[in-house]
C-alpha cells in the first residue's frame, strides 16, 4: 500500500494478534497508570463537587441559581444543549459514516460512541435540575395517572423528552451491540477469574461463529440506519424548545439546520479533544493517525462554515424583518450587556476555525487541540447568548433584567465536566477504547489490498 | 405445646366475696384513671366551642367591619374583612368621605403592622420587664403632687390627633392639672391653616409644589374627585403642577415645570401678579375663576390670596381652622431645657428618631426625671424612657377620630390585642385616676354625652356600622383669615425633605410589604436615596449608588445618590423614614436617616447644602432597571383637542394586530362569562396602591433586598413607569400590569404539564399543584408578569412568623417553592360572587365582582367585568375609542386592555 502515512487509517505492519494485544492491553495489563489515577482522582472530585451543589439545590431551590425573571432560563439549559449538541459527533461517526463506508471512521468510533452516551447523560440530568420541582420529573411522561392526565403535547418540551430518551435509548444499544464481538474478546485474554466472569456475562454468550457474525452485521446496519435520522432530529427537536417561542431571537426557523451544524462542530471537537491525549497517553498513534484527526477537523470546518452562515443569515433576517423586537435583540447582542459573550462566539467559531483551513493545523495534534478547545467554549458561549439574551430584554423593556451565573451553576457546569470525564475515565480502564474487531477487519481488508 | 399461661386458673370466675359497694368502687377508679390517661395524650390547648353560635358567623364566610385607620392623626374610613375573628384584608369604607372606597399602600399594609410579631408585647420600666399595675401604682403617687402643684411639670407630648374622646380627655386632664401642658409634634403634619380642596369642581388645577394625590389625609379623596374630572370630555380638567422633585401628581400633570425652591417662589408671586413665567398659567386660571384652584401648603399665602381673588374659595376649595390643639414641639423642649418638666408621657410617638435634631431629643429625655412612653413599638424613644408600655393597634381597641373634613369615625376593634398593650384612652384615664374602665367604655361614655338622646343606643349602633358618625360636628370653627406669610426662599443648592412613599415617617419601617414596595419614581425598594437631576449629577461627577455626605446647618448624613429624571436641578430630595435602629428586625439598618439634617428651623429643608463625595458606593436595587419605551408604544398618549377631533388617534400605534379570522383554527367561544379588565391610563396616578391590595389579597410573599436585586420581586400586578422625552424634562407615565389574561396566550402552549390552562370564561389560570417549574411559561410571556417562587419564599424570614399565617387569605392557596404564580383575576372573588348569584337564582350583576387591585385604586382607573355583557362597564370601555391592547400586535388578543391617556395642555402655555 502506497498510501502516505498522514493519510493511513491504521499504520502498517499490523496483524490480528497485534492490533488485538494492543488495544486490549490497554485495559489488561496491570498496573494500573499512574496518569489514568490522577486523571480519574480530578475528574471524581469534580464529580463530588456536583452532588454536592446538586443536593444544595435539592435542599434550598433552583434559587440558588442566576435564574430570574425575565432570564427564567440559565445555565441549565445551556449546558443541556450544549451536552446534548456535543453527543451528536458520536452518533455522525458510527451511524452516517457506516453506511457511507468511511473506514477512517473504525478506529474513533467506539469512544465517540461512549462520548455520546455520557454526554447524553449530563446533558439528561440537567433539565431535571433545572425543574422548580424536580421530583416531580415524571409529569412530563406520558403514563397513565390518576389524574386522567396526559402531558401537554404542544410543548416542545414534552417533544424533548421524547428525542432525548429515544436517542438515549438508542445510543446505548447501538454502542453495546457494537461492543459485544470485543467483550468476547476481553473475556478470552483476561487473566483473572473476576474479569472473565464479568466480561463472560456481558458479551452475551459470544463465541464467534459465522451466524454470530452474519447477524451482527445485519443487526448494526440495522442499528446504524435507525440512529441516523436521529443525528437530524434531536437537536432539531431541541432547537424546538426555543423556535417555538414567541421570544426575538429564539422564534426563528432557522434553528433546527443551524443547531445541528452547531451540535456536529462541538461534537467533532470533543472527540478531538479526547482522541489527541488518548493516542498520546496510550500510544495509540498508529491506530488513530493524523489522518483522523485531518478528517475531524474537516468536518469541523465545514460544519463551522455552516453555523457562520447560520449567524449571517439570522442577523441579516432580524434586519430584512423589520421586526423591531428582533432587530433590538440583535443589536442588543451585539452591542448590549452581553457583547463580549457574543464576541467571544464569533471569536471562537469564526474565526479560530479558519486555522484548520491551513493542512499544517489539521495535522498538527497541538494546534488542532487548541482549536478545538476553541470551538468548545464557542458553542457553550454561543448557547449561552441565545438563552440569556434573547431573554434578558425581550418586549417589555420595563421587565428588563441581567443574569449572572451564580457559584452554584458554575459548579454544576465544571461538576457535569467532572462527571463525564470520570465516565470516560471508567469507560478507557474496563473497555476497550477502540473496536477491536473493526480493527481486524481493517487490518485484514488492507493486508488484502496491499497484496 | 404448651398452653399459654396469660390466663390463670381461676381468672374467669366471678370472686364470691366482691359487694356492690367494693364492685362500683372498682368501676369508679377504672373509670377515672382511664378518662385521666385519656386526657394526657390531648393537646394541652383549650378549644372552646360555640355554644351558641355568634350571630351572623359562619365559618368560611368573612365578615366586614367599617373602622378607620390614621395617618397623620385623620381618620380614613376602611373595612375590615375577617375571617373568623382575623382580619385578612383592609379595604376602604365607601361611606367615608376620606376614602370613598378606595385606599393606599399604608392602609393596606396596616394589616401586616397589626401582625407585627415585633410589636411591642410587655410594659417595660428601665428596660426591665414590668406590669402596667407597677406603673399606676407610681402614677398614683405622682398623681398625688400633681394635686397639690396643679400638674406643674407634667407634660403631655402626642402626634397629631384628632381623635374627640382623647381631645376630651386632655382637655378634662388640663382642667383637673392646669399647671401641666399638651404637646403636638407630627413629624410631617401639614403645615399651614388647612384647606379642603373639591378638585371635581375645578376645570384648572394648579398645584405650587403640592403632592396632593400623594399619600396624605385627603389623598385618597382628592385622587378621586381629580380622576372624576379627568373623564374625557367637552371639560376635562387641566393641571399645572410647579414642583422641584418628582411627585405622583407631577406625573399626571398636563404642563409640569421643574423649579428648585427659588425659582418656584418666583413663579408663585408671578401667578399672583399674573405675569412674567407664570402669565399664561394665571390667564387660564382667570378664564376659569370659580371653577380653578391653587393647590400649595408651601405657599400657603400666595395660594390663598389668588384663590380668594378668583372666587374659588366656596366653591372649589373651603378654608378651615386647624385643628391643632396641643401646644408646639418648641414650648415643650423649652420647658425641659428650663428643668420644668419632671413628667413626660409620650403618647405615640418616636421624637427621638423623628424630632428635629436641633432638639437633641436623647439629651433632653435624660433632663426628665420620669419618661414614660406608649407605642405600638419598643422603638428609638423607648429605649431612652423610663418606662414603655405597649399600645394596642388601631384595629384592636376602641377609639375614634376624625378625617380631614372633620367626619368623625368610631374606630371598632376587629380582634382582641394579640400582644395585650393598652390604648391611649386607658392611660389617659389613669393619669385622671378615673375608675378602671374599659376604652370602650371611655369612647362610648363620650359619645353618650354628644348624644343624650334616649335613641343613643340606636344612633350608636348605626355610627359603629357605618364607620362614620352622622351630623356630628360640634363647633364649626371659623377659619382663620391670616396664615403666615411664606418664607422667602435664597438661592444656592437645596435640600428637600419628604415623605417616603414606602415607610411615610419611619412608623411603617418594620412593614416588609412597604419596604418591598417599588418608589412610584425611583422604583428603589429597600433603601432610600437622595435624588438629584442629571445635570447636577453630572457637574458633582456622581452616578447612582455613590455615596455622598449631605451637610445641611451644621449636620450631615451619607446617602446614595439616585439621578431622578425631572428632578429640579441644584436640588437634593431625601425621603426620611430609614436608618431606623430599633425599628425590629426588618427595619433597623435599611437606607440613611434623613431625619439627622432636619432641623426645627428647616423642618422641609432649604438652600445651603453641601454635598461632598465619599468615594463609597451602595447598592440600590430597583424593580425597574429601564424607563424608556423603546418605541414600543406601551403607554398610548393623545391630547384632548385630537381627541374630540379623532377620536382613535391617542389609542394607535404599535404594530397592527392579527384579524382574528387569520387563523385556521376554529374561533374559541365563550358562550358563558368573559372576564376582562381595562385599565384607565388617563385616570391613573400611578400610586402603586393596587400592588400592595393585591399582595395582602393573595398572600404574596416578601422575597428582601437580595433577592430583589437578582429581580425575583414576587409582586402580581407592577406599575411600570416610563420617560418619555428626555430625562430633564420629562413626561413621566404611570401603567399597570397584571396579567393580561391573552386568549392566545403563549404561556398556555408551552407548558409540558399543562399546569397553566385556559378556562371556558376566558382565564388564563395557573394550578399550581401541577405545576413542575420548568418556567417556559414565564420566557414566552411576552408581557411578564409571571413570577416564580425560585426559593422556599413562604418561609423566609418575612413570611415565617406564626402571626403572617393569621393573616393569609384562606380563600387563596399559599405557593410553595418551585412553583410559577402569577395574576388570577381575584378568582377566589369571581368565584364567591358566582356562588351568591347562583344561590340567589340571579345574574351576576356588573360591577358585582370587584379585583383587589380595582377595589383599592383611588382613581377608579381599573374595571372589571364580563365582556359578554354588552351593557357591563368594561365592556363599554373596550369599545371606547380610547381601548388598546398591550403588544396586541403579538396576536395575543390580551384581556387587560388600556385606554390611552390624554393630555389637556393649554395651547397658549407653550407659545408664552
Amino acid at each position: 500500500m502506497s498510501t502516505h502515512l498522514s493519510e493511513a487509517v491504521v499504520a502498517p505492519g499490523y496483524d490480528n494478534e497485534s492490533v488485538t494485544a494492543k488495544i486490549t492491553d490497554v485495559v489488561l495489563s496491570p498496573p494500573v497508570h499512574r496518569g489514568w489515577l490522577g486523571g480519574f482522582a480530578i475528574a471524581f472530585a469534580l464529580l463530588m463537587m456536583m452532588n454536592f451543589a446538586i443536593g444544595w439545590l435539592l435542599y434550598k431551590g433552583v434559587g440558588i441559581w442566576g435564574v430570574n425573571i425575565p432570564v427564567a432560563w440559565g445555565f441549565a439549559i445551556v449546558n443541556f444543549v450544549w451536552w446534548i449538541g456535543i453527543g451528536h459527533a458520536g452518533t455522525f461517526i458510527s451511524a452516517i459514516l457506516l453506511l457511507l463506508h468511511q473506514d477512517w471512521r473504525t478506529s474513533i468510533n467506539r469512544f465517540a460512541e461512549a462520548m455520546t452516551l455520557f454526554a447524553v447523560a449530563c446533558a439528561g440530568l440537567f433539565p431535571l435540575l433545572h425543574l422548580g420541582r424536580p421530583w416531580l420529573f415524571y409529569w412530563l411522561l406520558p403514563y397513565p395517572d390518576t389524574m386522567d392526565l396526559w402531558p401537554q403535547w404542544r410543548s416542545a418540551l414534552v417533544w424533548d423528552v421524547f428525542a432525548v430518551g429515544t436517542y438515549f435509548t438508542v445510543s446505548l444499544i447501538f454502542w453495546y451491540i457494537g461492543l459485544v464481538p470485543d467483550i468476547a474478546t476481553m473475556r478470552d485474554r483476561s487473566r483473572t477469574k473476576i474479569a472473565q466472569v464479568i466480561y463472560g456475562i456481558a458479551s452475551l454468550g459470544w463465541r464467534g461463529s459465522a451466524r454470530h457474525w452474519k447477524r451482527f452485521h445485519m443487526l448494526y446496519l440495522l442499528l446504524a440506519g435507525l440512529a441516523t435520522p436521529l443525528v437530524l432530529s434531536v437537536h432539531s427537536v431541541v432547537s424546538a424548545d426555543f423556535a417555538t417561542a414567541i421570544v426575538p431571537g429564539w422564534h426563528s426557523t432557522i434553528f433546527p439546520p443551524y443547531f445541528v451544524a452547531g451540535a456536529v462542530f462541538s461534537g467533532f471537537a470533543m472527540v478531538v479533544t479526547l482522541a489527541i491525549p488518548i493516542r498520546r497517553f496510550y500510544h495509540l498513534e498508529d491506530f488513530i493517525t493524523i489522518r483522523h484527526l485531518d478528517n475531524c477537523a474537516k468536518v469541523m470546518l465545514a460544519t463551522g462554515l455552516m453555523i457562520a452562515h447560520g449567524y449571517i443569515t439570522e442577523a441579516f433576517m432580524s434586519w430584512y424583518s423589520d421586526d423591531k423586537y428582533e432587530w433590538f435583540m440583535t443589536q442588543n447582542r451585539m452591542f448590549g450587556p452581553y457583547a463580549p459573550a457574543y464576541w467571544l462566539l464569533i471569536l471562537c467559531n469564526i474565526i479560530v476555525i479558519q486555522a484548520v483551513w491551513f493542512k499544517r493545523v489539521r495535522t498538527s495534534p497541538g494546534l488542532l487541540f487548541i482549536v478545538a478547545l476553541f470551538v468548545q467554549v464557542g458553542m457553550w458561549t454561543e448557547r449561552y447568548v441565545i438563552v440569556i439574551t434573547s431573554l434578558h430584554r425581550d418586549f417589555m423593556p420595563t421587565a428588563w433584567g441581567i443574569f449572572h451565573g451564580t457559584r452554584w451553576d458554575w459548579m454544576t457546569l465544571i461538576g457535569s465536566l467532572g462527571l463525564f470525564a470520570s465516565l470516560f475515565f471508567l469507560f478507557l480502564r474496563v473497555l476497550p477504547a477502540i473496536s477491536i474487531s473493526e480493527m481486524r477487519d481493517l487490518v485484514h481488508q488492507k493486508s488484502e489490498a496491499g497484496r | 405445646m404448651r398452653s399459654c399461661d396469660e390466663f390463670q386458673a381461676g381468672t374467669g370466675d366471678w370472686p364470691n366475696d366482691l359487694s356492690r359497694r367494693r364492685f362500683l368502687k372498682l368501676m369508679g377508679a377504672s373509670i377515672a384513671l382511664a378518662s385521666a390517661t385519656g386526657c394526657t395524650r390531648n393537646p394541652p390547648e383549650h378549644i372552646v366551642p360555640y355554644v351558641r353560635q355568634p350571630e351572623d358567623l359562619i365559618p368560611g364566610k368573612p365578615l366586614y367591619f367599617a373602622t378607620a385607620l390614621t395617618l397623620g392623626g385623620f381618620a380614613r374610613g376602611v373595612l375590615v374583612e375577617t375571617h373568623e375573628g382575623r382580619p385578612t384584608k383592609i379595604e376602604g369604607n365607601p361611606e367615608h368621605p376620606a376614602s370613598l372606597g378606595a385606599s393606599d399602600v399604608f392602609m393596606q399594609a396596616e394589616l401586616l403592622s397589626l401582625f407585627d410579631p415585633e410589636r411591642s408585647q410587655s410594659v417595660l420600666n428601665h428596660g426591665q420587664i414590668s406590669t402596667w399595675d407597677a406603673l399606676s401604682g407610681e402614677l398614683i403617687h405622682a398623681a398625688d403632687q400633681w394635686r397639690n402643684s396643679g400638674g406643674a411639670g407634667l407634660r403631655i407630648l402626642s402626634r397629631h390627633e384628632t381623635s374627640p374622646t382623647f381631645l376630651d380627655q386632655v382637655r378634662r386632664l388640663l382642667s383637673k392639672y392646669p399647671q401641666a401642658n399638651w404637646h403636638e409634634y407630627e413629624p410631617l403634619g401639614t403645615r399651614n391653616v388647612p384647606a379642603i380642596y373639591h378638585l371635581d369642581k375645578a376645570q384648572v388645577i394648579v398645584s405650587l409644589g403640592e403632592d396632593f394625590l400623594g399619600s396624605g389625609p385627603a389623598g385618597l379623596r382628592y385622587g378621586r374627585d381629580f380622576a372624576r374630572g379627568r373623564a374625557p370630555g367637552a371639560v376635562m380638567n387641566r393641571l399645572y403642577v410647579v414642583e422641584s422633585t418628582p411627585t405622583i401628581t407631577g406625573a399626571m400633570a398636563d404642563h409640569r415645570l421643574a423649579m428648585s425652591p427659588d425659582e418656584l417662589e418666583r413663579f408663585a408671586r408671578d401667578l399672583e401678579s399674573g405675569t412674567g413665567s407664570a402669565k399664561a398659567v394665571a390667564d387660564d386660571l382667570r378664564k376659569h375663576a370659580g371653577r380653578s384652584v391653587v393647590v400649595s401648603d408651601q405657599f400657603e399665602s400666595i395660594a390663598r390670596r389668588i384663590n380668594e381673588s378668583l372666587g374659588n374659595v366656596g366653591s372649589t376649595v373651603d378654608y378651615v381652622a386647624s385643628e391643632r390643639g396641643g401646644g408646639e414641639l418648641h414650648g415643650l423642649v423649652d420647658d425641659i431645657r428650663r428643668g420644668a418638666v419632671d413628667t413626660l408621657i409620650i403618647i405615640s410617638g418616636n421624637p427621638l428618631y423623628d424630632g428635629p435634631a436641633d432638639f437633641e431629643f436623647a439629651q433632653l429625655l435624660g433632663k426628665v426625671p420620669r419618661t414614660i412612653h406608649l407605642d405600638l413599638y419598643a422603638n428609638e424613644t423607648a429605649k431612652l424612657c423610663h418606662w414603655h408600655v405597649p399600645e394596642t393597634h388601631t384595629l384592636e381597641g376602641w377609639t375614634d377620630a376624625r378625617a380631614f373634613d372633620g367626619t368623625a369615625t368610631i374606630i371598632q376593634p376587629v380582634l382582641e390585642p394579640l400582644y395585650g398593650g393598652r390604648s391611649r384612652h386607658e392611660l389617659l384615664a389613669l393619669l385622671l385616676q378615673e375608675a378602671a374602665t374599659s376604652p370602650y367604655d371611655i369612647v362610648r361614655a363620650f359619645w353618650q354625652a354628644q348624644h343624650p338622646a334616649a335613641d343613643f343606643e340606636k344612633s350608636w349602633r348605626k355610627s359603629v356600622h357605618d364607620g362614620v358618625v352622622a351630623n356630628w360636628n360640634p363647633k364649626p370653627s371659623a377659619p382663620e383669615t391670616a396664615s403666615p406669610a411664606t418664607q422667602p426662599q435664597a438661592p444656592g443648592t437645596h435640600l428637600l425633605i419628604r415623605p417616603s412613599s414606602q415607610t411615610y415617617d419611619g412608623r411603617f419601617a418594620n412593614n416588609p410589604w412597604l419596604q418591598e414596595f417599588p418608589d412610584p419614581f425611583t422604583t428603589i425598594v429597600w433603601d432610600n436615596a437622595a435624588l438629584v437631576s442629571l445635570s447636577t449629577a453630572q457637574r458633582l461627577n456622581l452616578a447612582n449608588g455613590d455615596v455622598v455626605r449631605l451637610k445641611f446647618r451644621g449636620r450631615s448624613v451619607d446617602a446614595p445618590i439616585w439621578i431622578m429624571p425631572g428632578q429640579a436641578n441644584d436640588c437634593v430630595t431625601v425621603h426620611v423614614g430609614y436608618g431606623r435602629t430599633h425599628a425590629g428586625s426588618v427595619g433597623n439598618g435599611v437606607g440613611f436617616n434623613a431625619f439627622a439634617v432636619r432641623t426645627s428651623d428647616a423642618m422641609w429643608g432649604g438652600p445651603g447644602l453641601e454635598i461632598a463625595k465619599t468615594g463609597d458606593r451602595h447598592e440600590l436595587v430597583t424593580t425597574q432597571q429601564h424607563w424608556k419605551m423603546e418605541g414600543r408604544d406601551q403607554v398610548r398618549v393623545g391630547t384632548l383637542a385630537e381627541f374630540k377631533e379623532h377620536p382613535g388617534k391617542a389609542a394607535e400605534g404599535g404594530e397592527p394586530s392579527p384579524r382574528g379570522d387569520e387563523t385556521l383554527y376554529p374561533a374559541v367561544k365563550y358562550d358563558g362569562h368573559a372576564w376582562g379588565m381595562v385599565i384607565d391610563l388617563n385616570t391613573c396616578i400611578g400610586c402603586g396602591a393596587c400592588t400592595i391590595a393585591c399582595q395582602a389579597e393573595n398572600n404574596i410573599p416578601v422575597v428582601g433586598k437580595e433577592q430583589v436585586a437578582r429581580g425575583r420581586e414576587m409582586h402580581w400586578i407592577r406599575v411600570d413607569r416610563y420617560f418619555e422625552s428626555g430625562l430633564t424634562s420629562p413626561w413621566t407615565s404611570h401603567q399597570p400590569v397584571p396579567c393580561m389574561h391573552c386568549e392566545n396566550a403563549p404561556c398556555e402552549l408551552v407548558c409540558p404539564v399543562a399546569a397553566t390552562v385556559h378556562s371556558s370564561e376566558g382565564l388564563n389560570q395557573m394550578v399550581y399543584n401541577r405545576c413542575v417549574g420548568t418556567r417556559y411559561c414565564s420566557n414566552n410571556c411576552p408581557y411578564k408578569v409571571r413570577r416564580f417562587n425560585f426559593l422556599e419564599y413562604d418561609a423566609n424570614q418575612f413570611e415565617q412568623p406564626v402571626t403572617r399565617k393569621l393573616m393569609r387569605n384562606p380563600n387563596v392557596t399559599v405557593r410553595s417553592r418551585g412553583v410559577m404564580e402569577k395574576c388570577t383575576y381575584c378568582v377566589q372573588r369571581i368565584n364567591a360572587v358566582k356562588i351568591t348569584a347562583e344561590k340567589a337564582d340571579r345574574d351576576i350583576r356588573d360591577g358585582e365582582i370587584i379585583p383587589a387591585c380595582a377595589q383599592a385604586c383611588p382613581a377608579e382607573a381599573i374595571s372589571f367585568g364580563d365582556i359578554n355583557d354588552s351593557t357591563s362597564r368594561v365592556a363599554k370601555l373596550r369599545k371606547s375609542p380610547l381601548n388598546y391592547g398591550l403588544l396586541a400586535e403579538l396576536n395575543t388578543r390580551p384581556r387587560t386592555t388600556y385606554l390611552a391617556r390624554l393630555r389637556n395642555p393649554n395651547p397658549e402655555f407653550d407659545h408664552a
